[in-house]
């Protein structure tokens, strides 16, 4: 396997774009007033995303902020309530059922935990093999096995895995086949979600080493959803900020992390506990007051403005856009991204510290 | 004491310790056979500070925690060693004592805060149960005091909250209720296991903040044991790395994060994506942390080690050291050497050996 850093994926911008969500929302029912009818929650309420090929776009955001939702919406695991997905320029919803499921094959999932995801009593092979039976013609049955051979060998493991069932293998083996099975399908775009976050930290390198040598290798794109902000920042070329089921910020990585321009966004950065903290400088971090809103009763305006240390009474009434402003090189969506953000420590400081 | 210097104290000898491990060895029996988890750990717990107990799972941490609360599970049981509480050997303790010091002399905050509250009552009742039944308050007294505390942690109306289910309760909000039961009656030692990892980041600091203050403010010993390095940097004073059941490194937290004596420990803090750059390769330990039924011979980490040699696969290194610092490592000088300055925790230079691990992504042993 070479060992190149994804640095060498196509600048942003001219790559092919894979796939597009515009004015995604999708979300859970419930029963509606009275217990009549049903009432669509829409926990991503209104999101637009780009992902071009051979790149890798994070999803960051904390527990109910709809990341999970989008990939699953994404992958088709469930209906997107309005809104558009396009995977190469066709629209997934436009497409009769047989050709969506053609379409779709192009885009594979990890999830988090591979003893959930996959069935422990299947050998490897089978694991690997499954998708060949969903979608007929990719390999031939006679050349099923060295294909199989050669996708353990891509993901580091070993031909004689093959026979071994799951429950045999450790986490990180695990996520290494469910990576296999992934690529099994030939996918253009993978959609991590929280992929390497069950895998313990010397194991965790391996996995994030392995996804950027194949995404070298083989120009996939990947979609990483994570709550773990270092993580991203690690592999991603771009990132989008999520709150509430909107993007808050968006941009490349240096942009996003280093010069965050929405307050969820610093706040978020601020209190990821670094190996270079001490315990006597905590007092640095923004700390964000509350919990977040129910995405079936959303506040007006600005969804994060309940939270915000920076909140006005105009946040109330004007929903920020996602743009780029004035002051800013990437979209934020704050009517203040333009306000002087100062070192960290002067925002910590200022606006929220006890 | 029967500390050697096999087993230095690591903190200044003399201070009296809230709570201490000495040569603690922690087995699974099934039948006639034990299998070692952990294999002689030496602690100690001072008033005011916190000591974190960081490893992988499978490192022993765990187990290492809950036998300073007499709670080890079914089948676990400590084979040598002592587990004193504030100079009492916990070795005679009847049933009866470990209720009576659990709670007033040591509690423990777990991971799952929903598995430790019970799902059936409301959550004000079970933070003031232990004022009924353990300090016989009245009803009335009982209520007073567990609204009292759970202001204290920071539970925003706390007397319409009372009566609210654990279900009712945000993650983090159960957690400040558990965080509040462990402090109800005052005891002296603190234990935390992973008492932020099922929350989220914002949520995360505001617990580690919580958590901070009370033990500064009631001079806790405190034994956090996480798997998070960067929580641990927020939180301790000391730190003890531990691998496959043994304590491999330990020091006061600047010097062991920016000085790693112990190839382990070199290797955690290579493998974090911490670095503020974005893109690279991290530098992961190769291989898997071994099974406790089959220990490698010698060094329990010569399998996965860029420094290892004929020694290593022999020999199972002491943990010794001078001044508060300690390793268990026959190249530990090598290993600081390897490590250039205090910035270059995640991208040091290459390490170079004869076994040298870093391109490998081969997990099997």
């Amino acid at each position: 396997m070479t060992a190149t850093a994804h640095d060498t994926a196509a600048p942003a911008g001219d790559a092919e774009v894979v796939l597009r969500a515009a004015g995604l929302e999708a979300g859970y029912q419930r029963p509606g007033r009275h217990g009549f009818g049903r009432r669509r929650v829409p926990v991503v309420a209104g999101l637009d995303l780009t992902v071009r090929a051979g790149r890798t776009v994070g999803v960051v955001g904390e527990s109910g902020c709809g990341k999970s939702t989008l990939a699953r919406a994404i992958v088709g695991l469930i209906p997107a309530f309005a809104g558009t997905i396009e995977f190469a320029g066709t629209d997934l919803a436009s497409l009769p059922r047989r050709r969506r499921r053609r379409v779709a094959r192009d885009v594979q999932m990890v999830f988090q935990d591979p003893y959930t995801s996959l069935n422990p009593r299947m050998t490897v092979a089978a694991v690997i093999a499954e998708g060949w039976r969903v979608h007929p013609g990719i390999v031939p049955r006679d050349r099923e096995d060295a294909e199989v051979a050669r996708l353990l060998d891509l993901v580091g493991l070993r031909p004689e895995h093959a026979a071994r069932r799951l429950h045999e293998l450790s986490g990180g083996q695990c996520q290494r086949v469910a990576i296999a099975r992934a690529l099994a399908l030939r996918p253009r775009l993978i959609v991590c979600d929280e992929a390497v976050s069950a895998l313990d930290m010397s194991v965790r390198a391996q996995i994030l080493n392995l996804l950027a040598d194949l995404q070298a290798e083989l120009g996939v794109a990947y979609l990483f959803i994570s709550h773990d902000l270092d993580v991203v920042r690690h592999i991603a070329d771009e990132v989008a900020v999520m709150y509430l089921g909107t993007v808050v910020e968006q941009g490349t990585a240096e942009q996003v992390f280093g010069d965050p321009r929405h307050p969820y966004t610093r706040a978020l950065l601020s209190a990821v506990p670094s190996v270079r903290d001490r315990p006597d400088d905590a007092a640095r971090e923004i700390v964000l007051e509350g919990e977040v809103p129910s995405p079936a009763a959303p506040p007006s305006g600005c969804r994060f403005r309940t939270r915000c240390f920076m909140a006005a009474e105009r946040c109330a009434r004007d929903v920020p856009e996602l743009i780029v402003r004035e002051g800013t090189a990437h979209p934020v969506a704050c009517h203040f991204a333009d306000a002087d953000t100062g070192t960290d420590t002067d925002a910590g400081t200022a606006s929220s510290a006890r | 004491m029967t500390m050697s210097a096999v087993h230095p104290a690591p903190t200044p000898p003399g201070e009296d310790a809230a709570a201490e491990l000495r040569d603690v060895h922690i087995g699974f029996r099934s039948g006639r056979h034990v299998t070692p988890v952990v294999r002689g750990v030496t602690l100690r717990l001072l008033p005011g500070r916190v000591l974190a107990l960081v490893g992988e799972s499978g490192s022993g941490k765990s187990l290492t925690s809950l036998a300073l609360i007499g709670l080890l599970p079914p089948g676990a049981e400590i084979t040598s060693g002592s587990v004193v509480l504030g100079g009492d050997d916990t070795a005679g303790f009847t049933a009866r004592q470990w209720r009576e010091a659990r709670g007033s002399r040591v509690a423990m905050v777990f991971q799952d805060p929903m598995a430790a509250l019970n799902p059936g009552f409301a959550v004000g009742r079970q933070i003031a149960e232990p004022f009924r039944r353990r300090l016989g308050a009245s009803r009335r007294d009982a209520r007073e005091r567990a609204v009292a505390l759970m202001r204290e942690v920071g539970i925003a109306d706390a007397e319409t909250r009372y009566g609210d289910h654990p279900h009712e309760f945000s993650g983090g909000m159960r957690q400040r209720a558990v965080i509040a039961m462990a402090l109800a009656l005052g005891p002296s030692v603190l234990l935390a296991d992973e008492p932020t990892t099922a929350l989220d980041v914002t949520v995360q600091a505001q617990i580690l903040r919580l958590l901070a203050r009370r033990q500064q403010e009631a001079g806790l010993a405190t034994l956090l044991v996480s798997h998070d390095l960067g929580v641990v940097a927020r939180m301790a004073h000391e730190v003890a790395v531990m691998y496959a059941g043994r304590i491999v490194e330990q020091g006061p937290l600047d010097a062991v994060y920016t000085r790693p004596a112990h190839p382990y420990t070199l290797g955690l803090l290579r493998a974090m994506p911490d670095g503020k750059e974005e893109g690279g390769r991290l530098t992961p330990i190769a291989g898997l942390p071994p099974d406790p039924r089959r220990p490698p011979g010698g060094c329990a980490f010569h399998p996965r080690c860029p420094f290892a040699t004929d020694v290593c696969r022999t020999e199972d290194p002491p943990l010794a050291g001078s001044g508060g610092r300690s390793v268990a490592c026959h190249h530990a000088d090598e290993v600081r050497a390897a490590h250039s300055g205090p910035d270059s925790a995640a991208h040091g230079a290459p390490q170079s050996g004869p076994h040298s691990a870093a391109h490998s992504t081969e997990e099997d042993r």
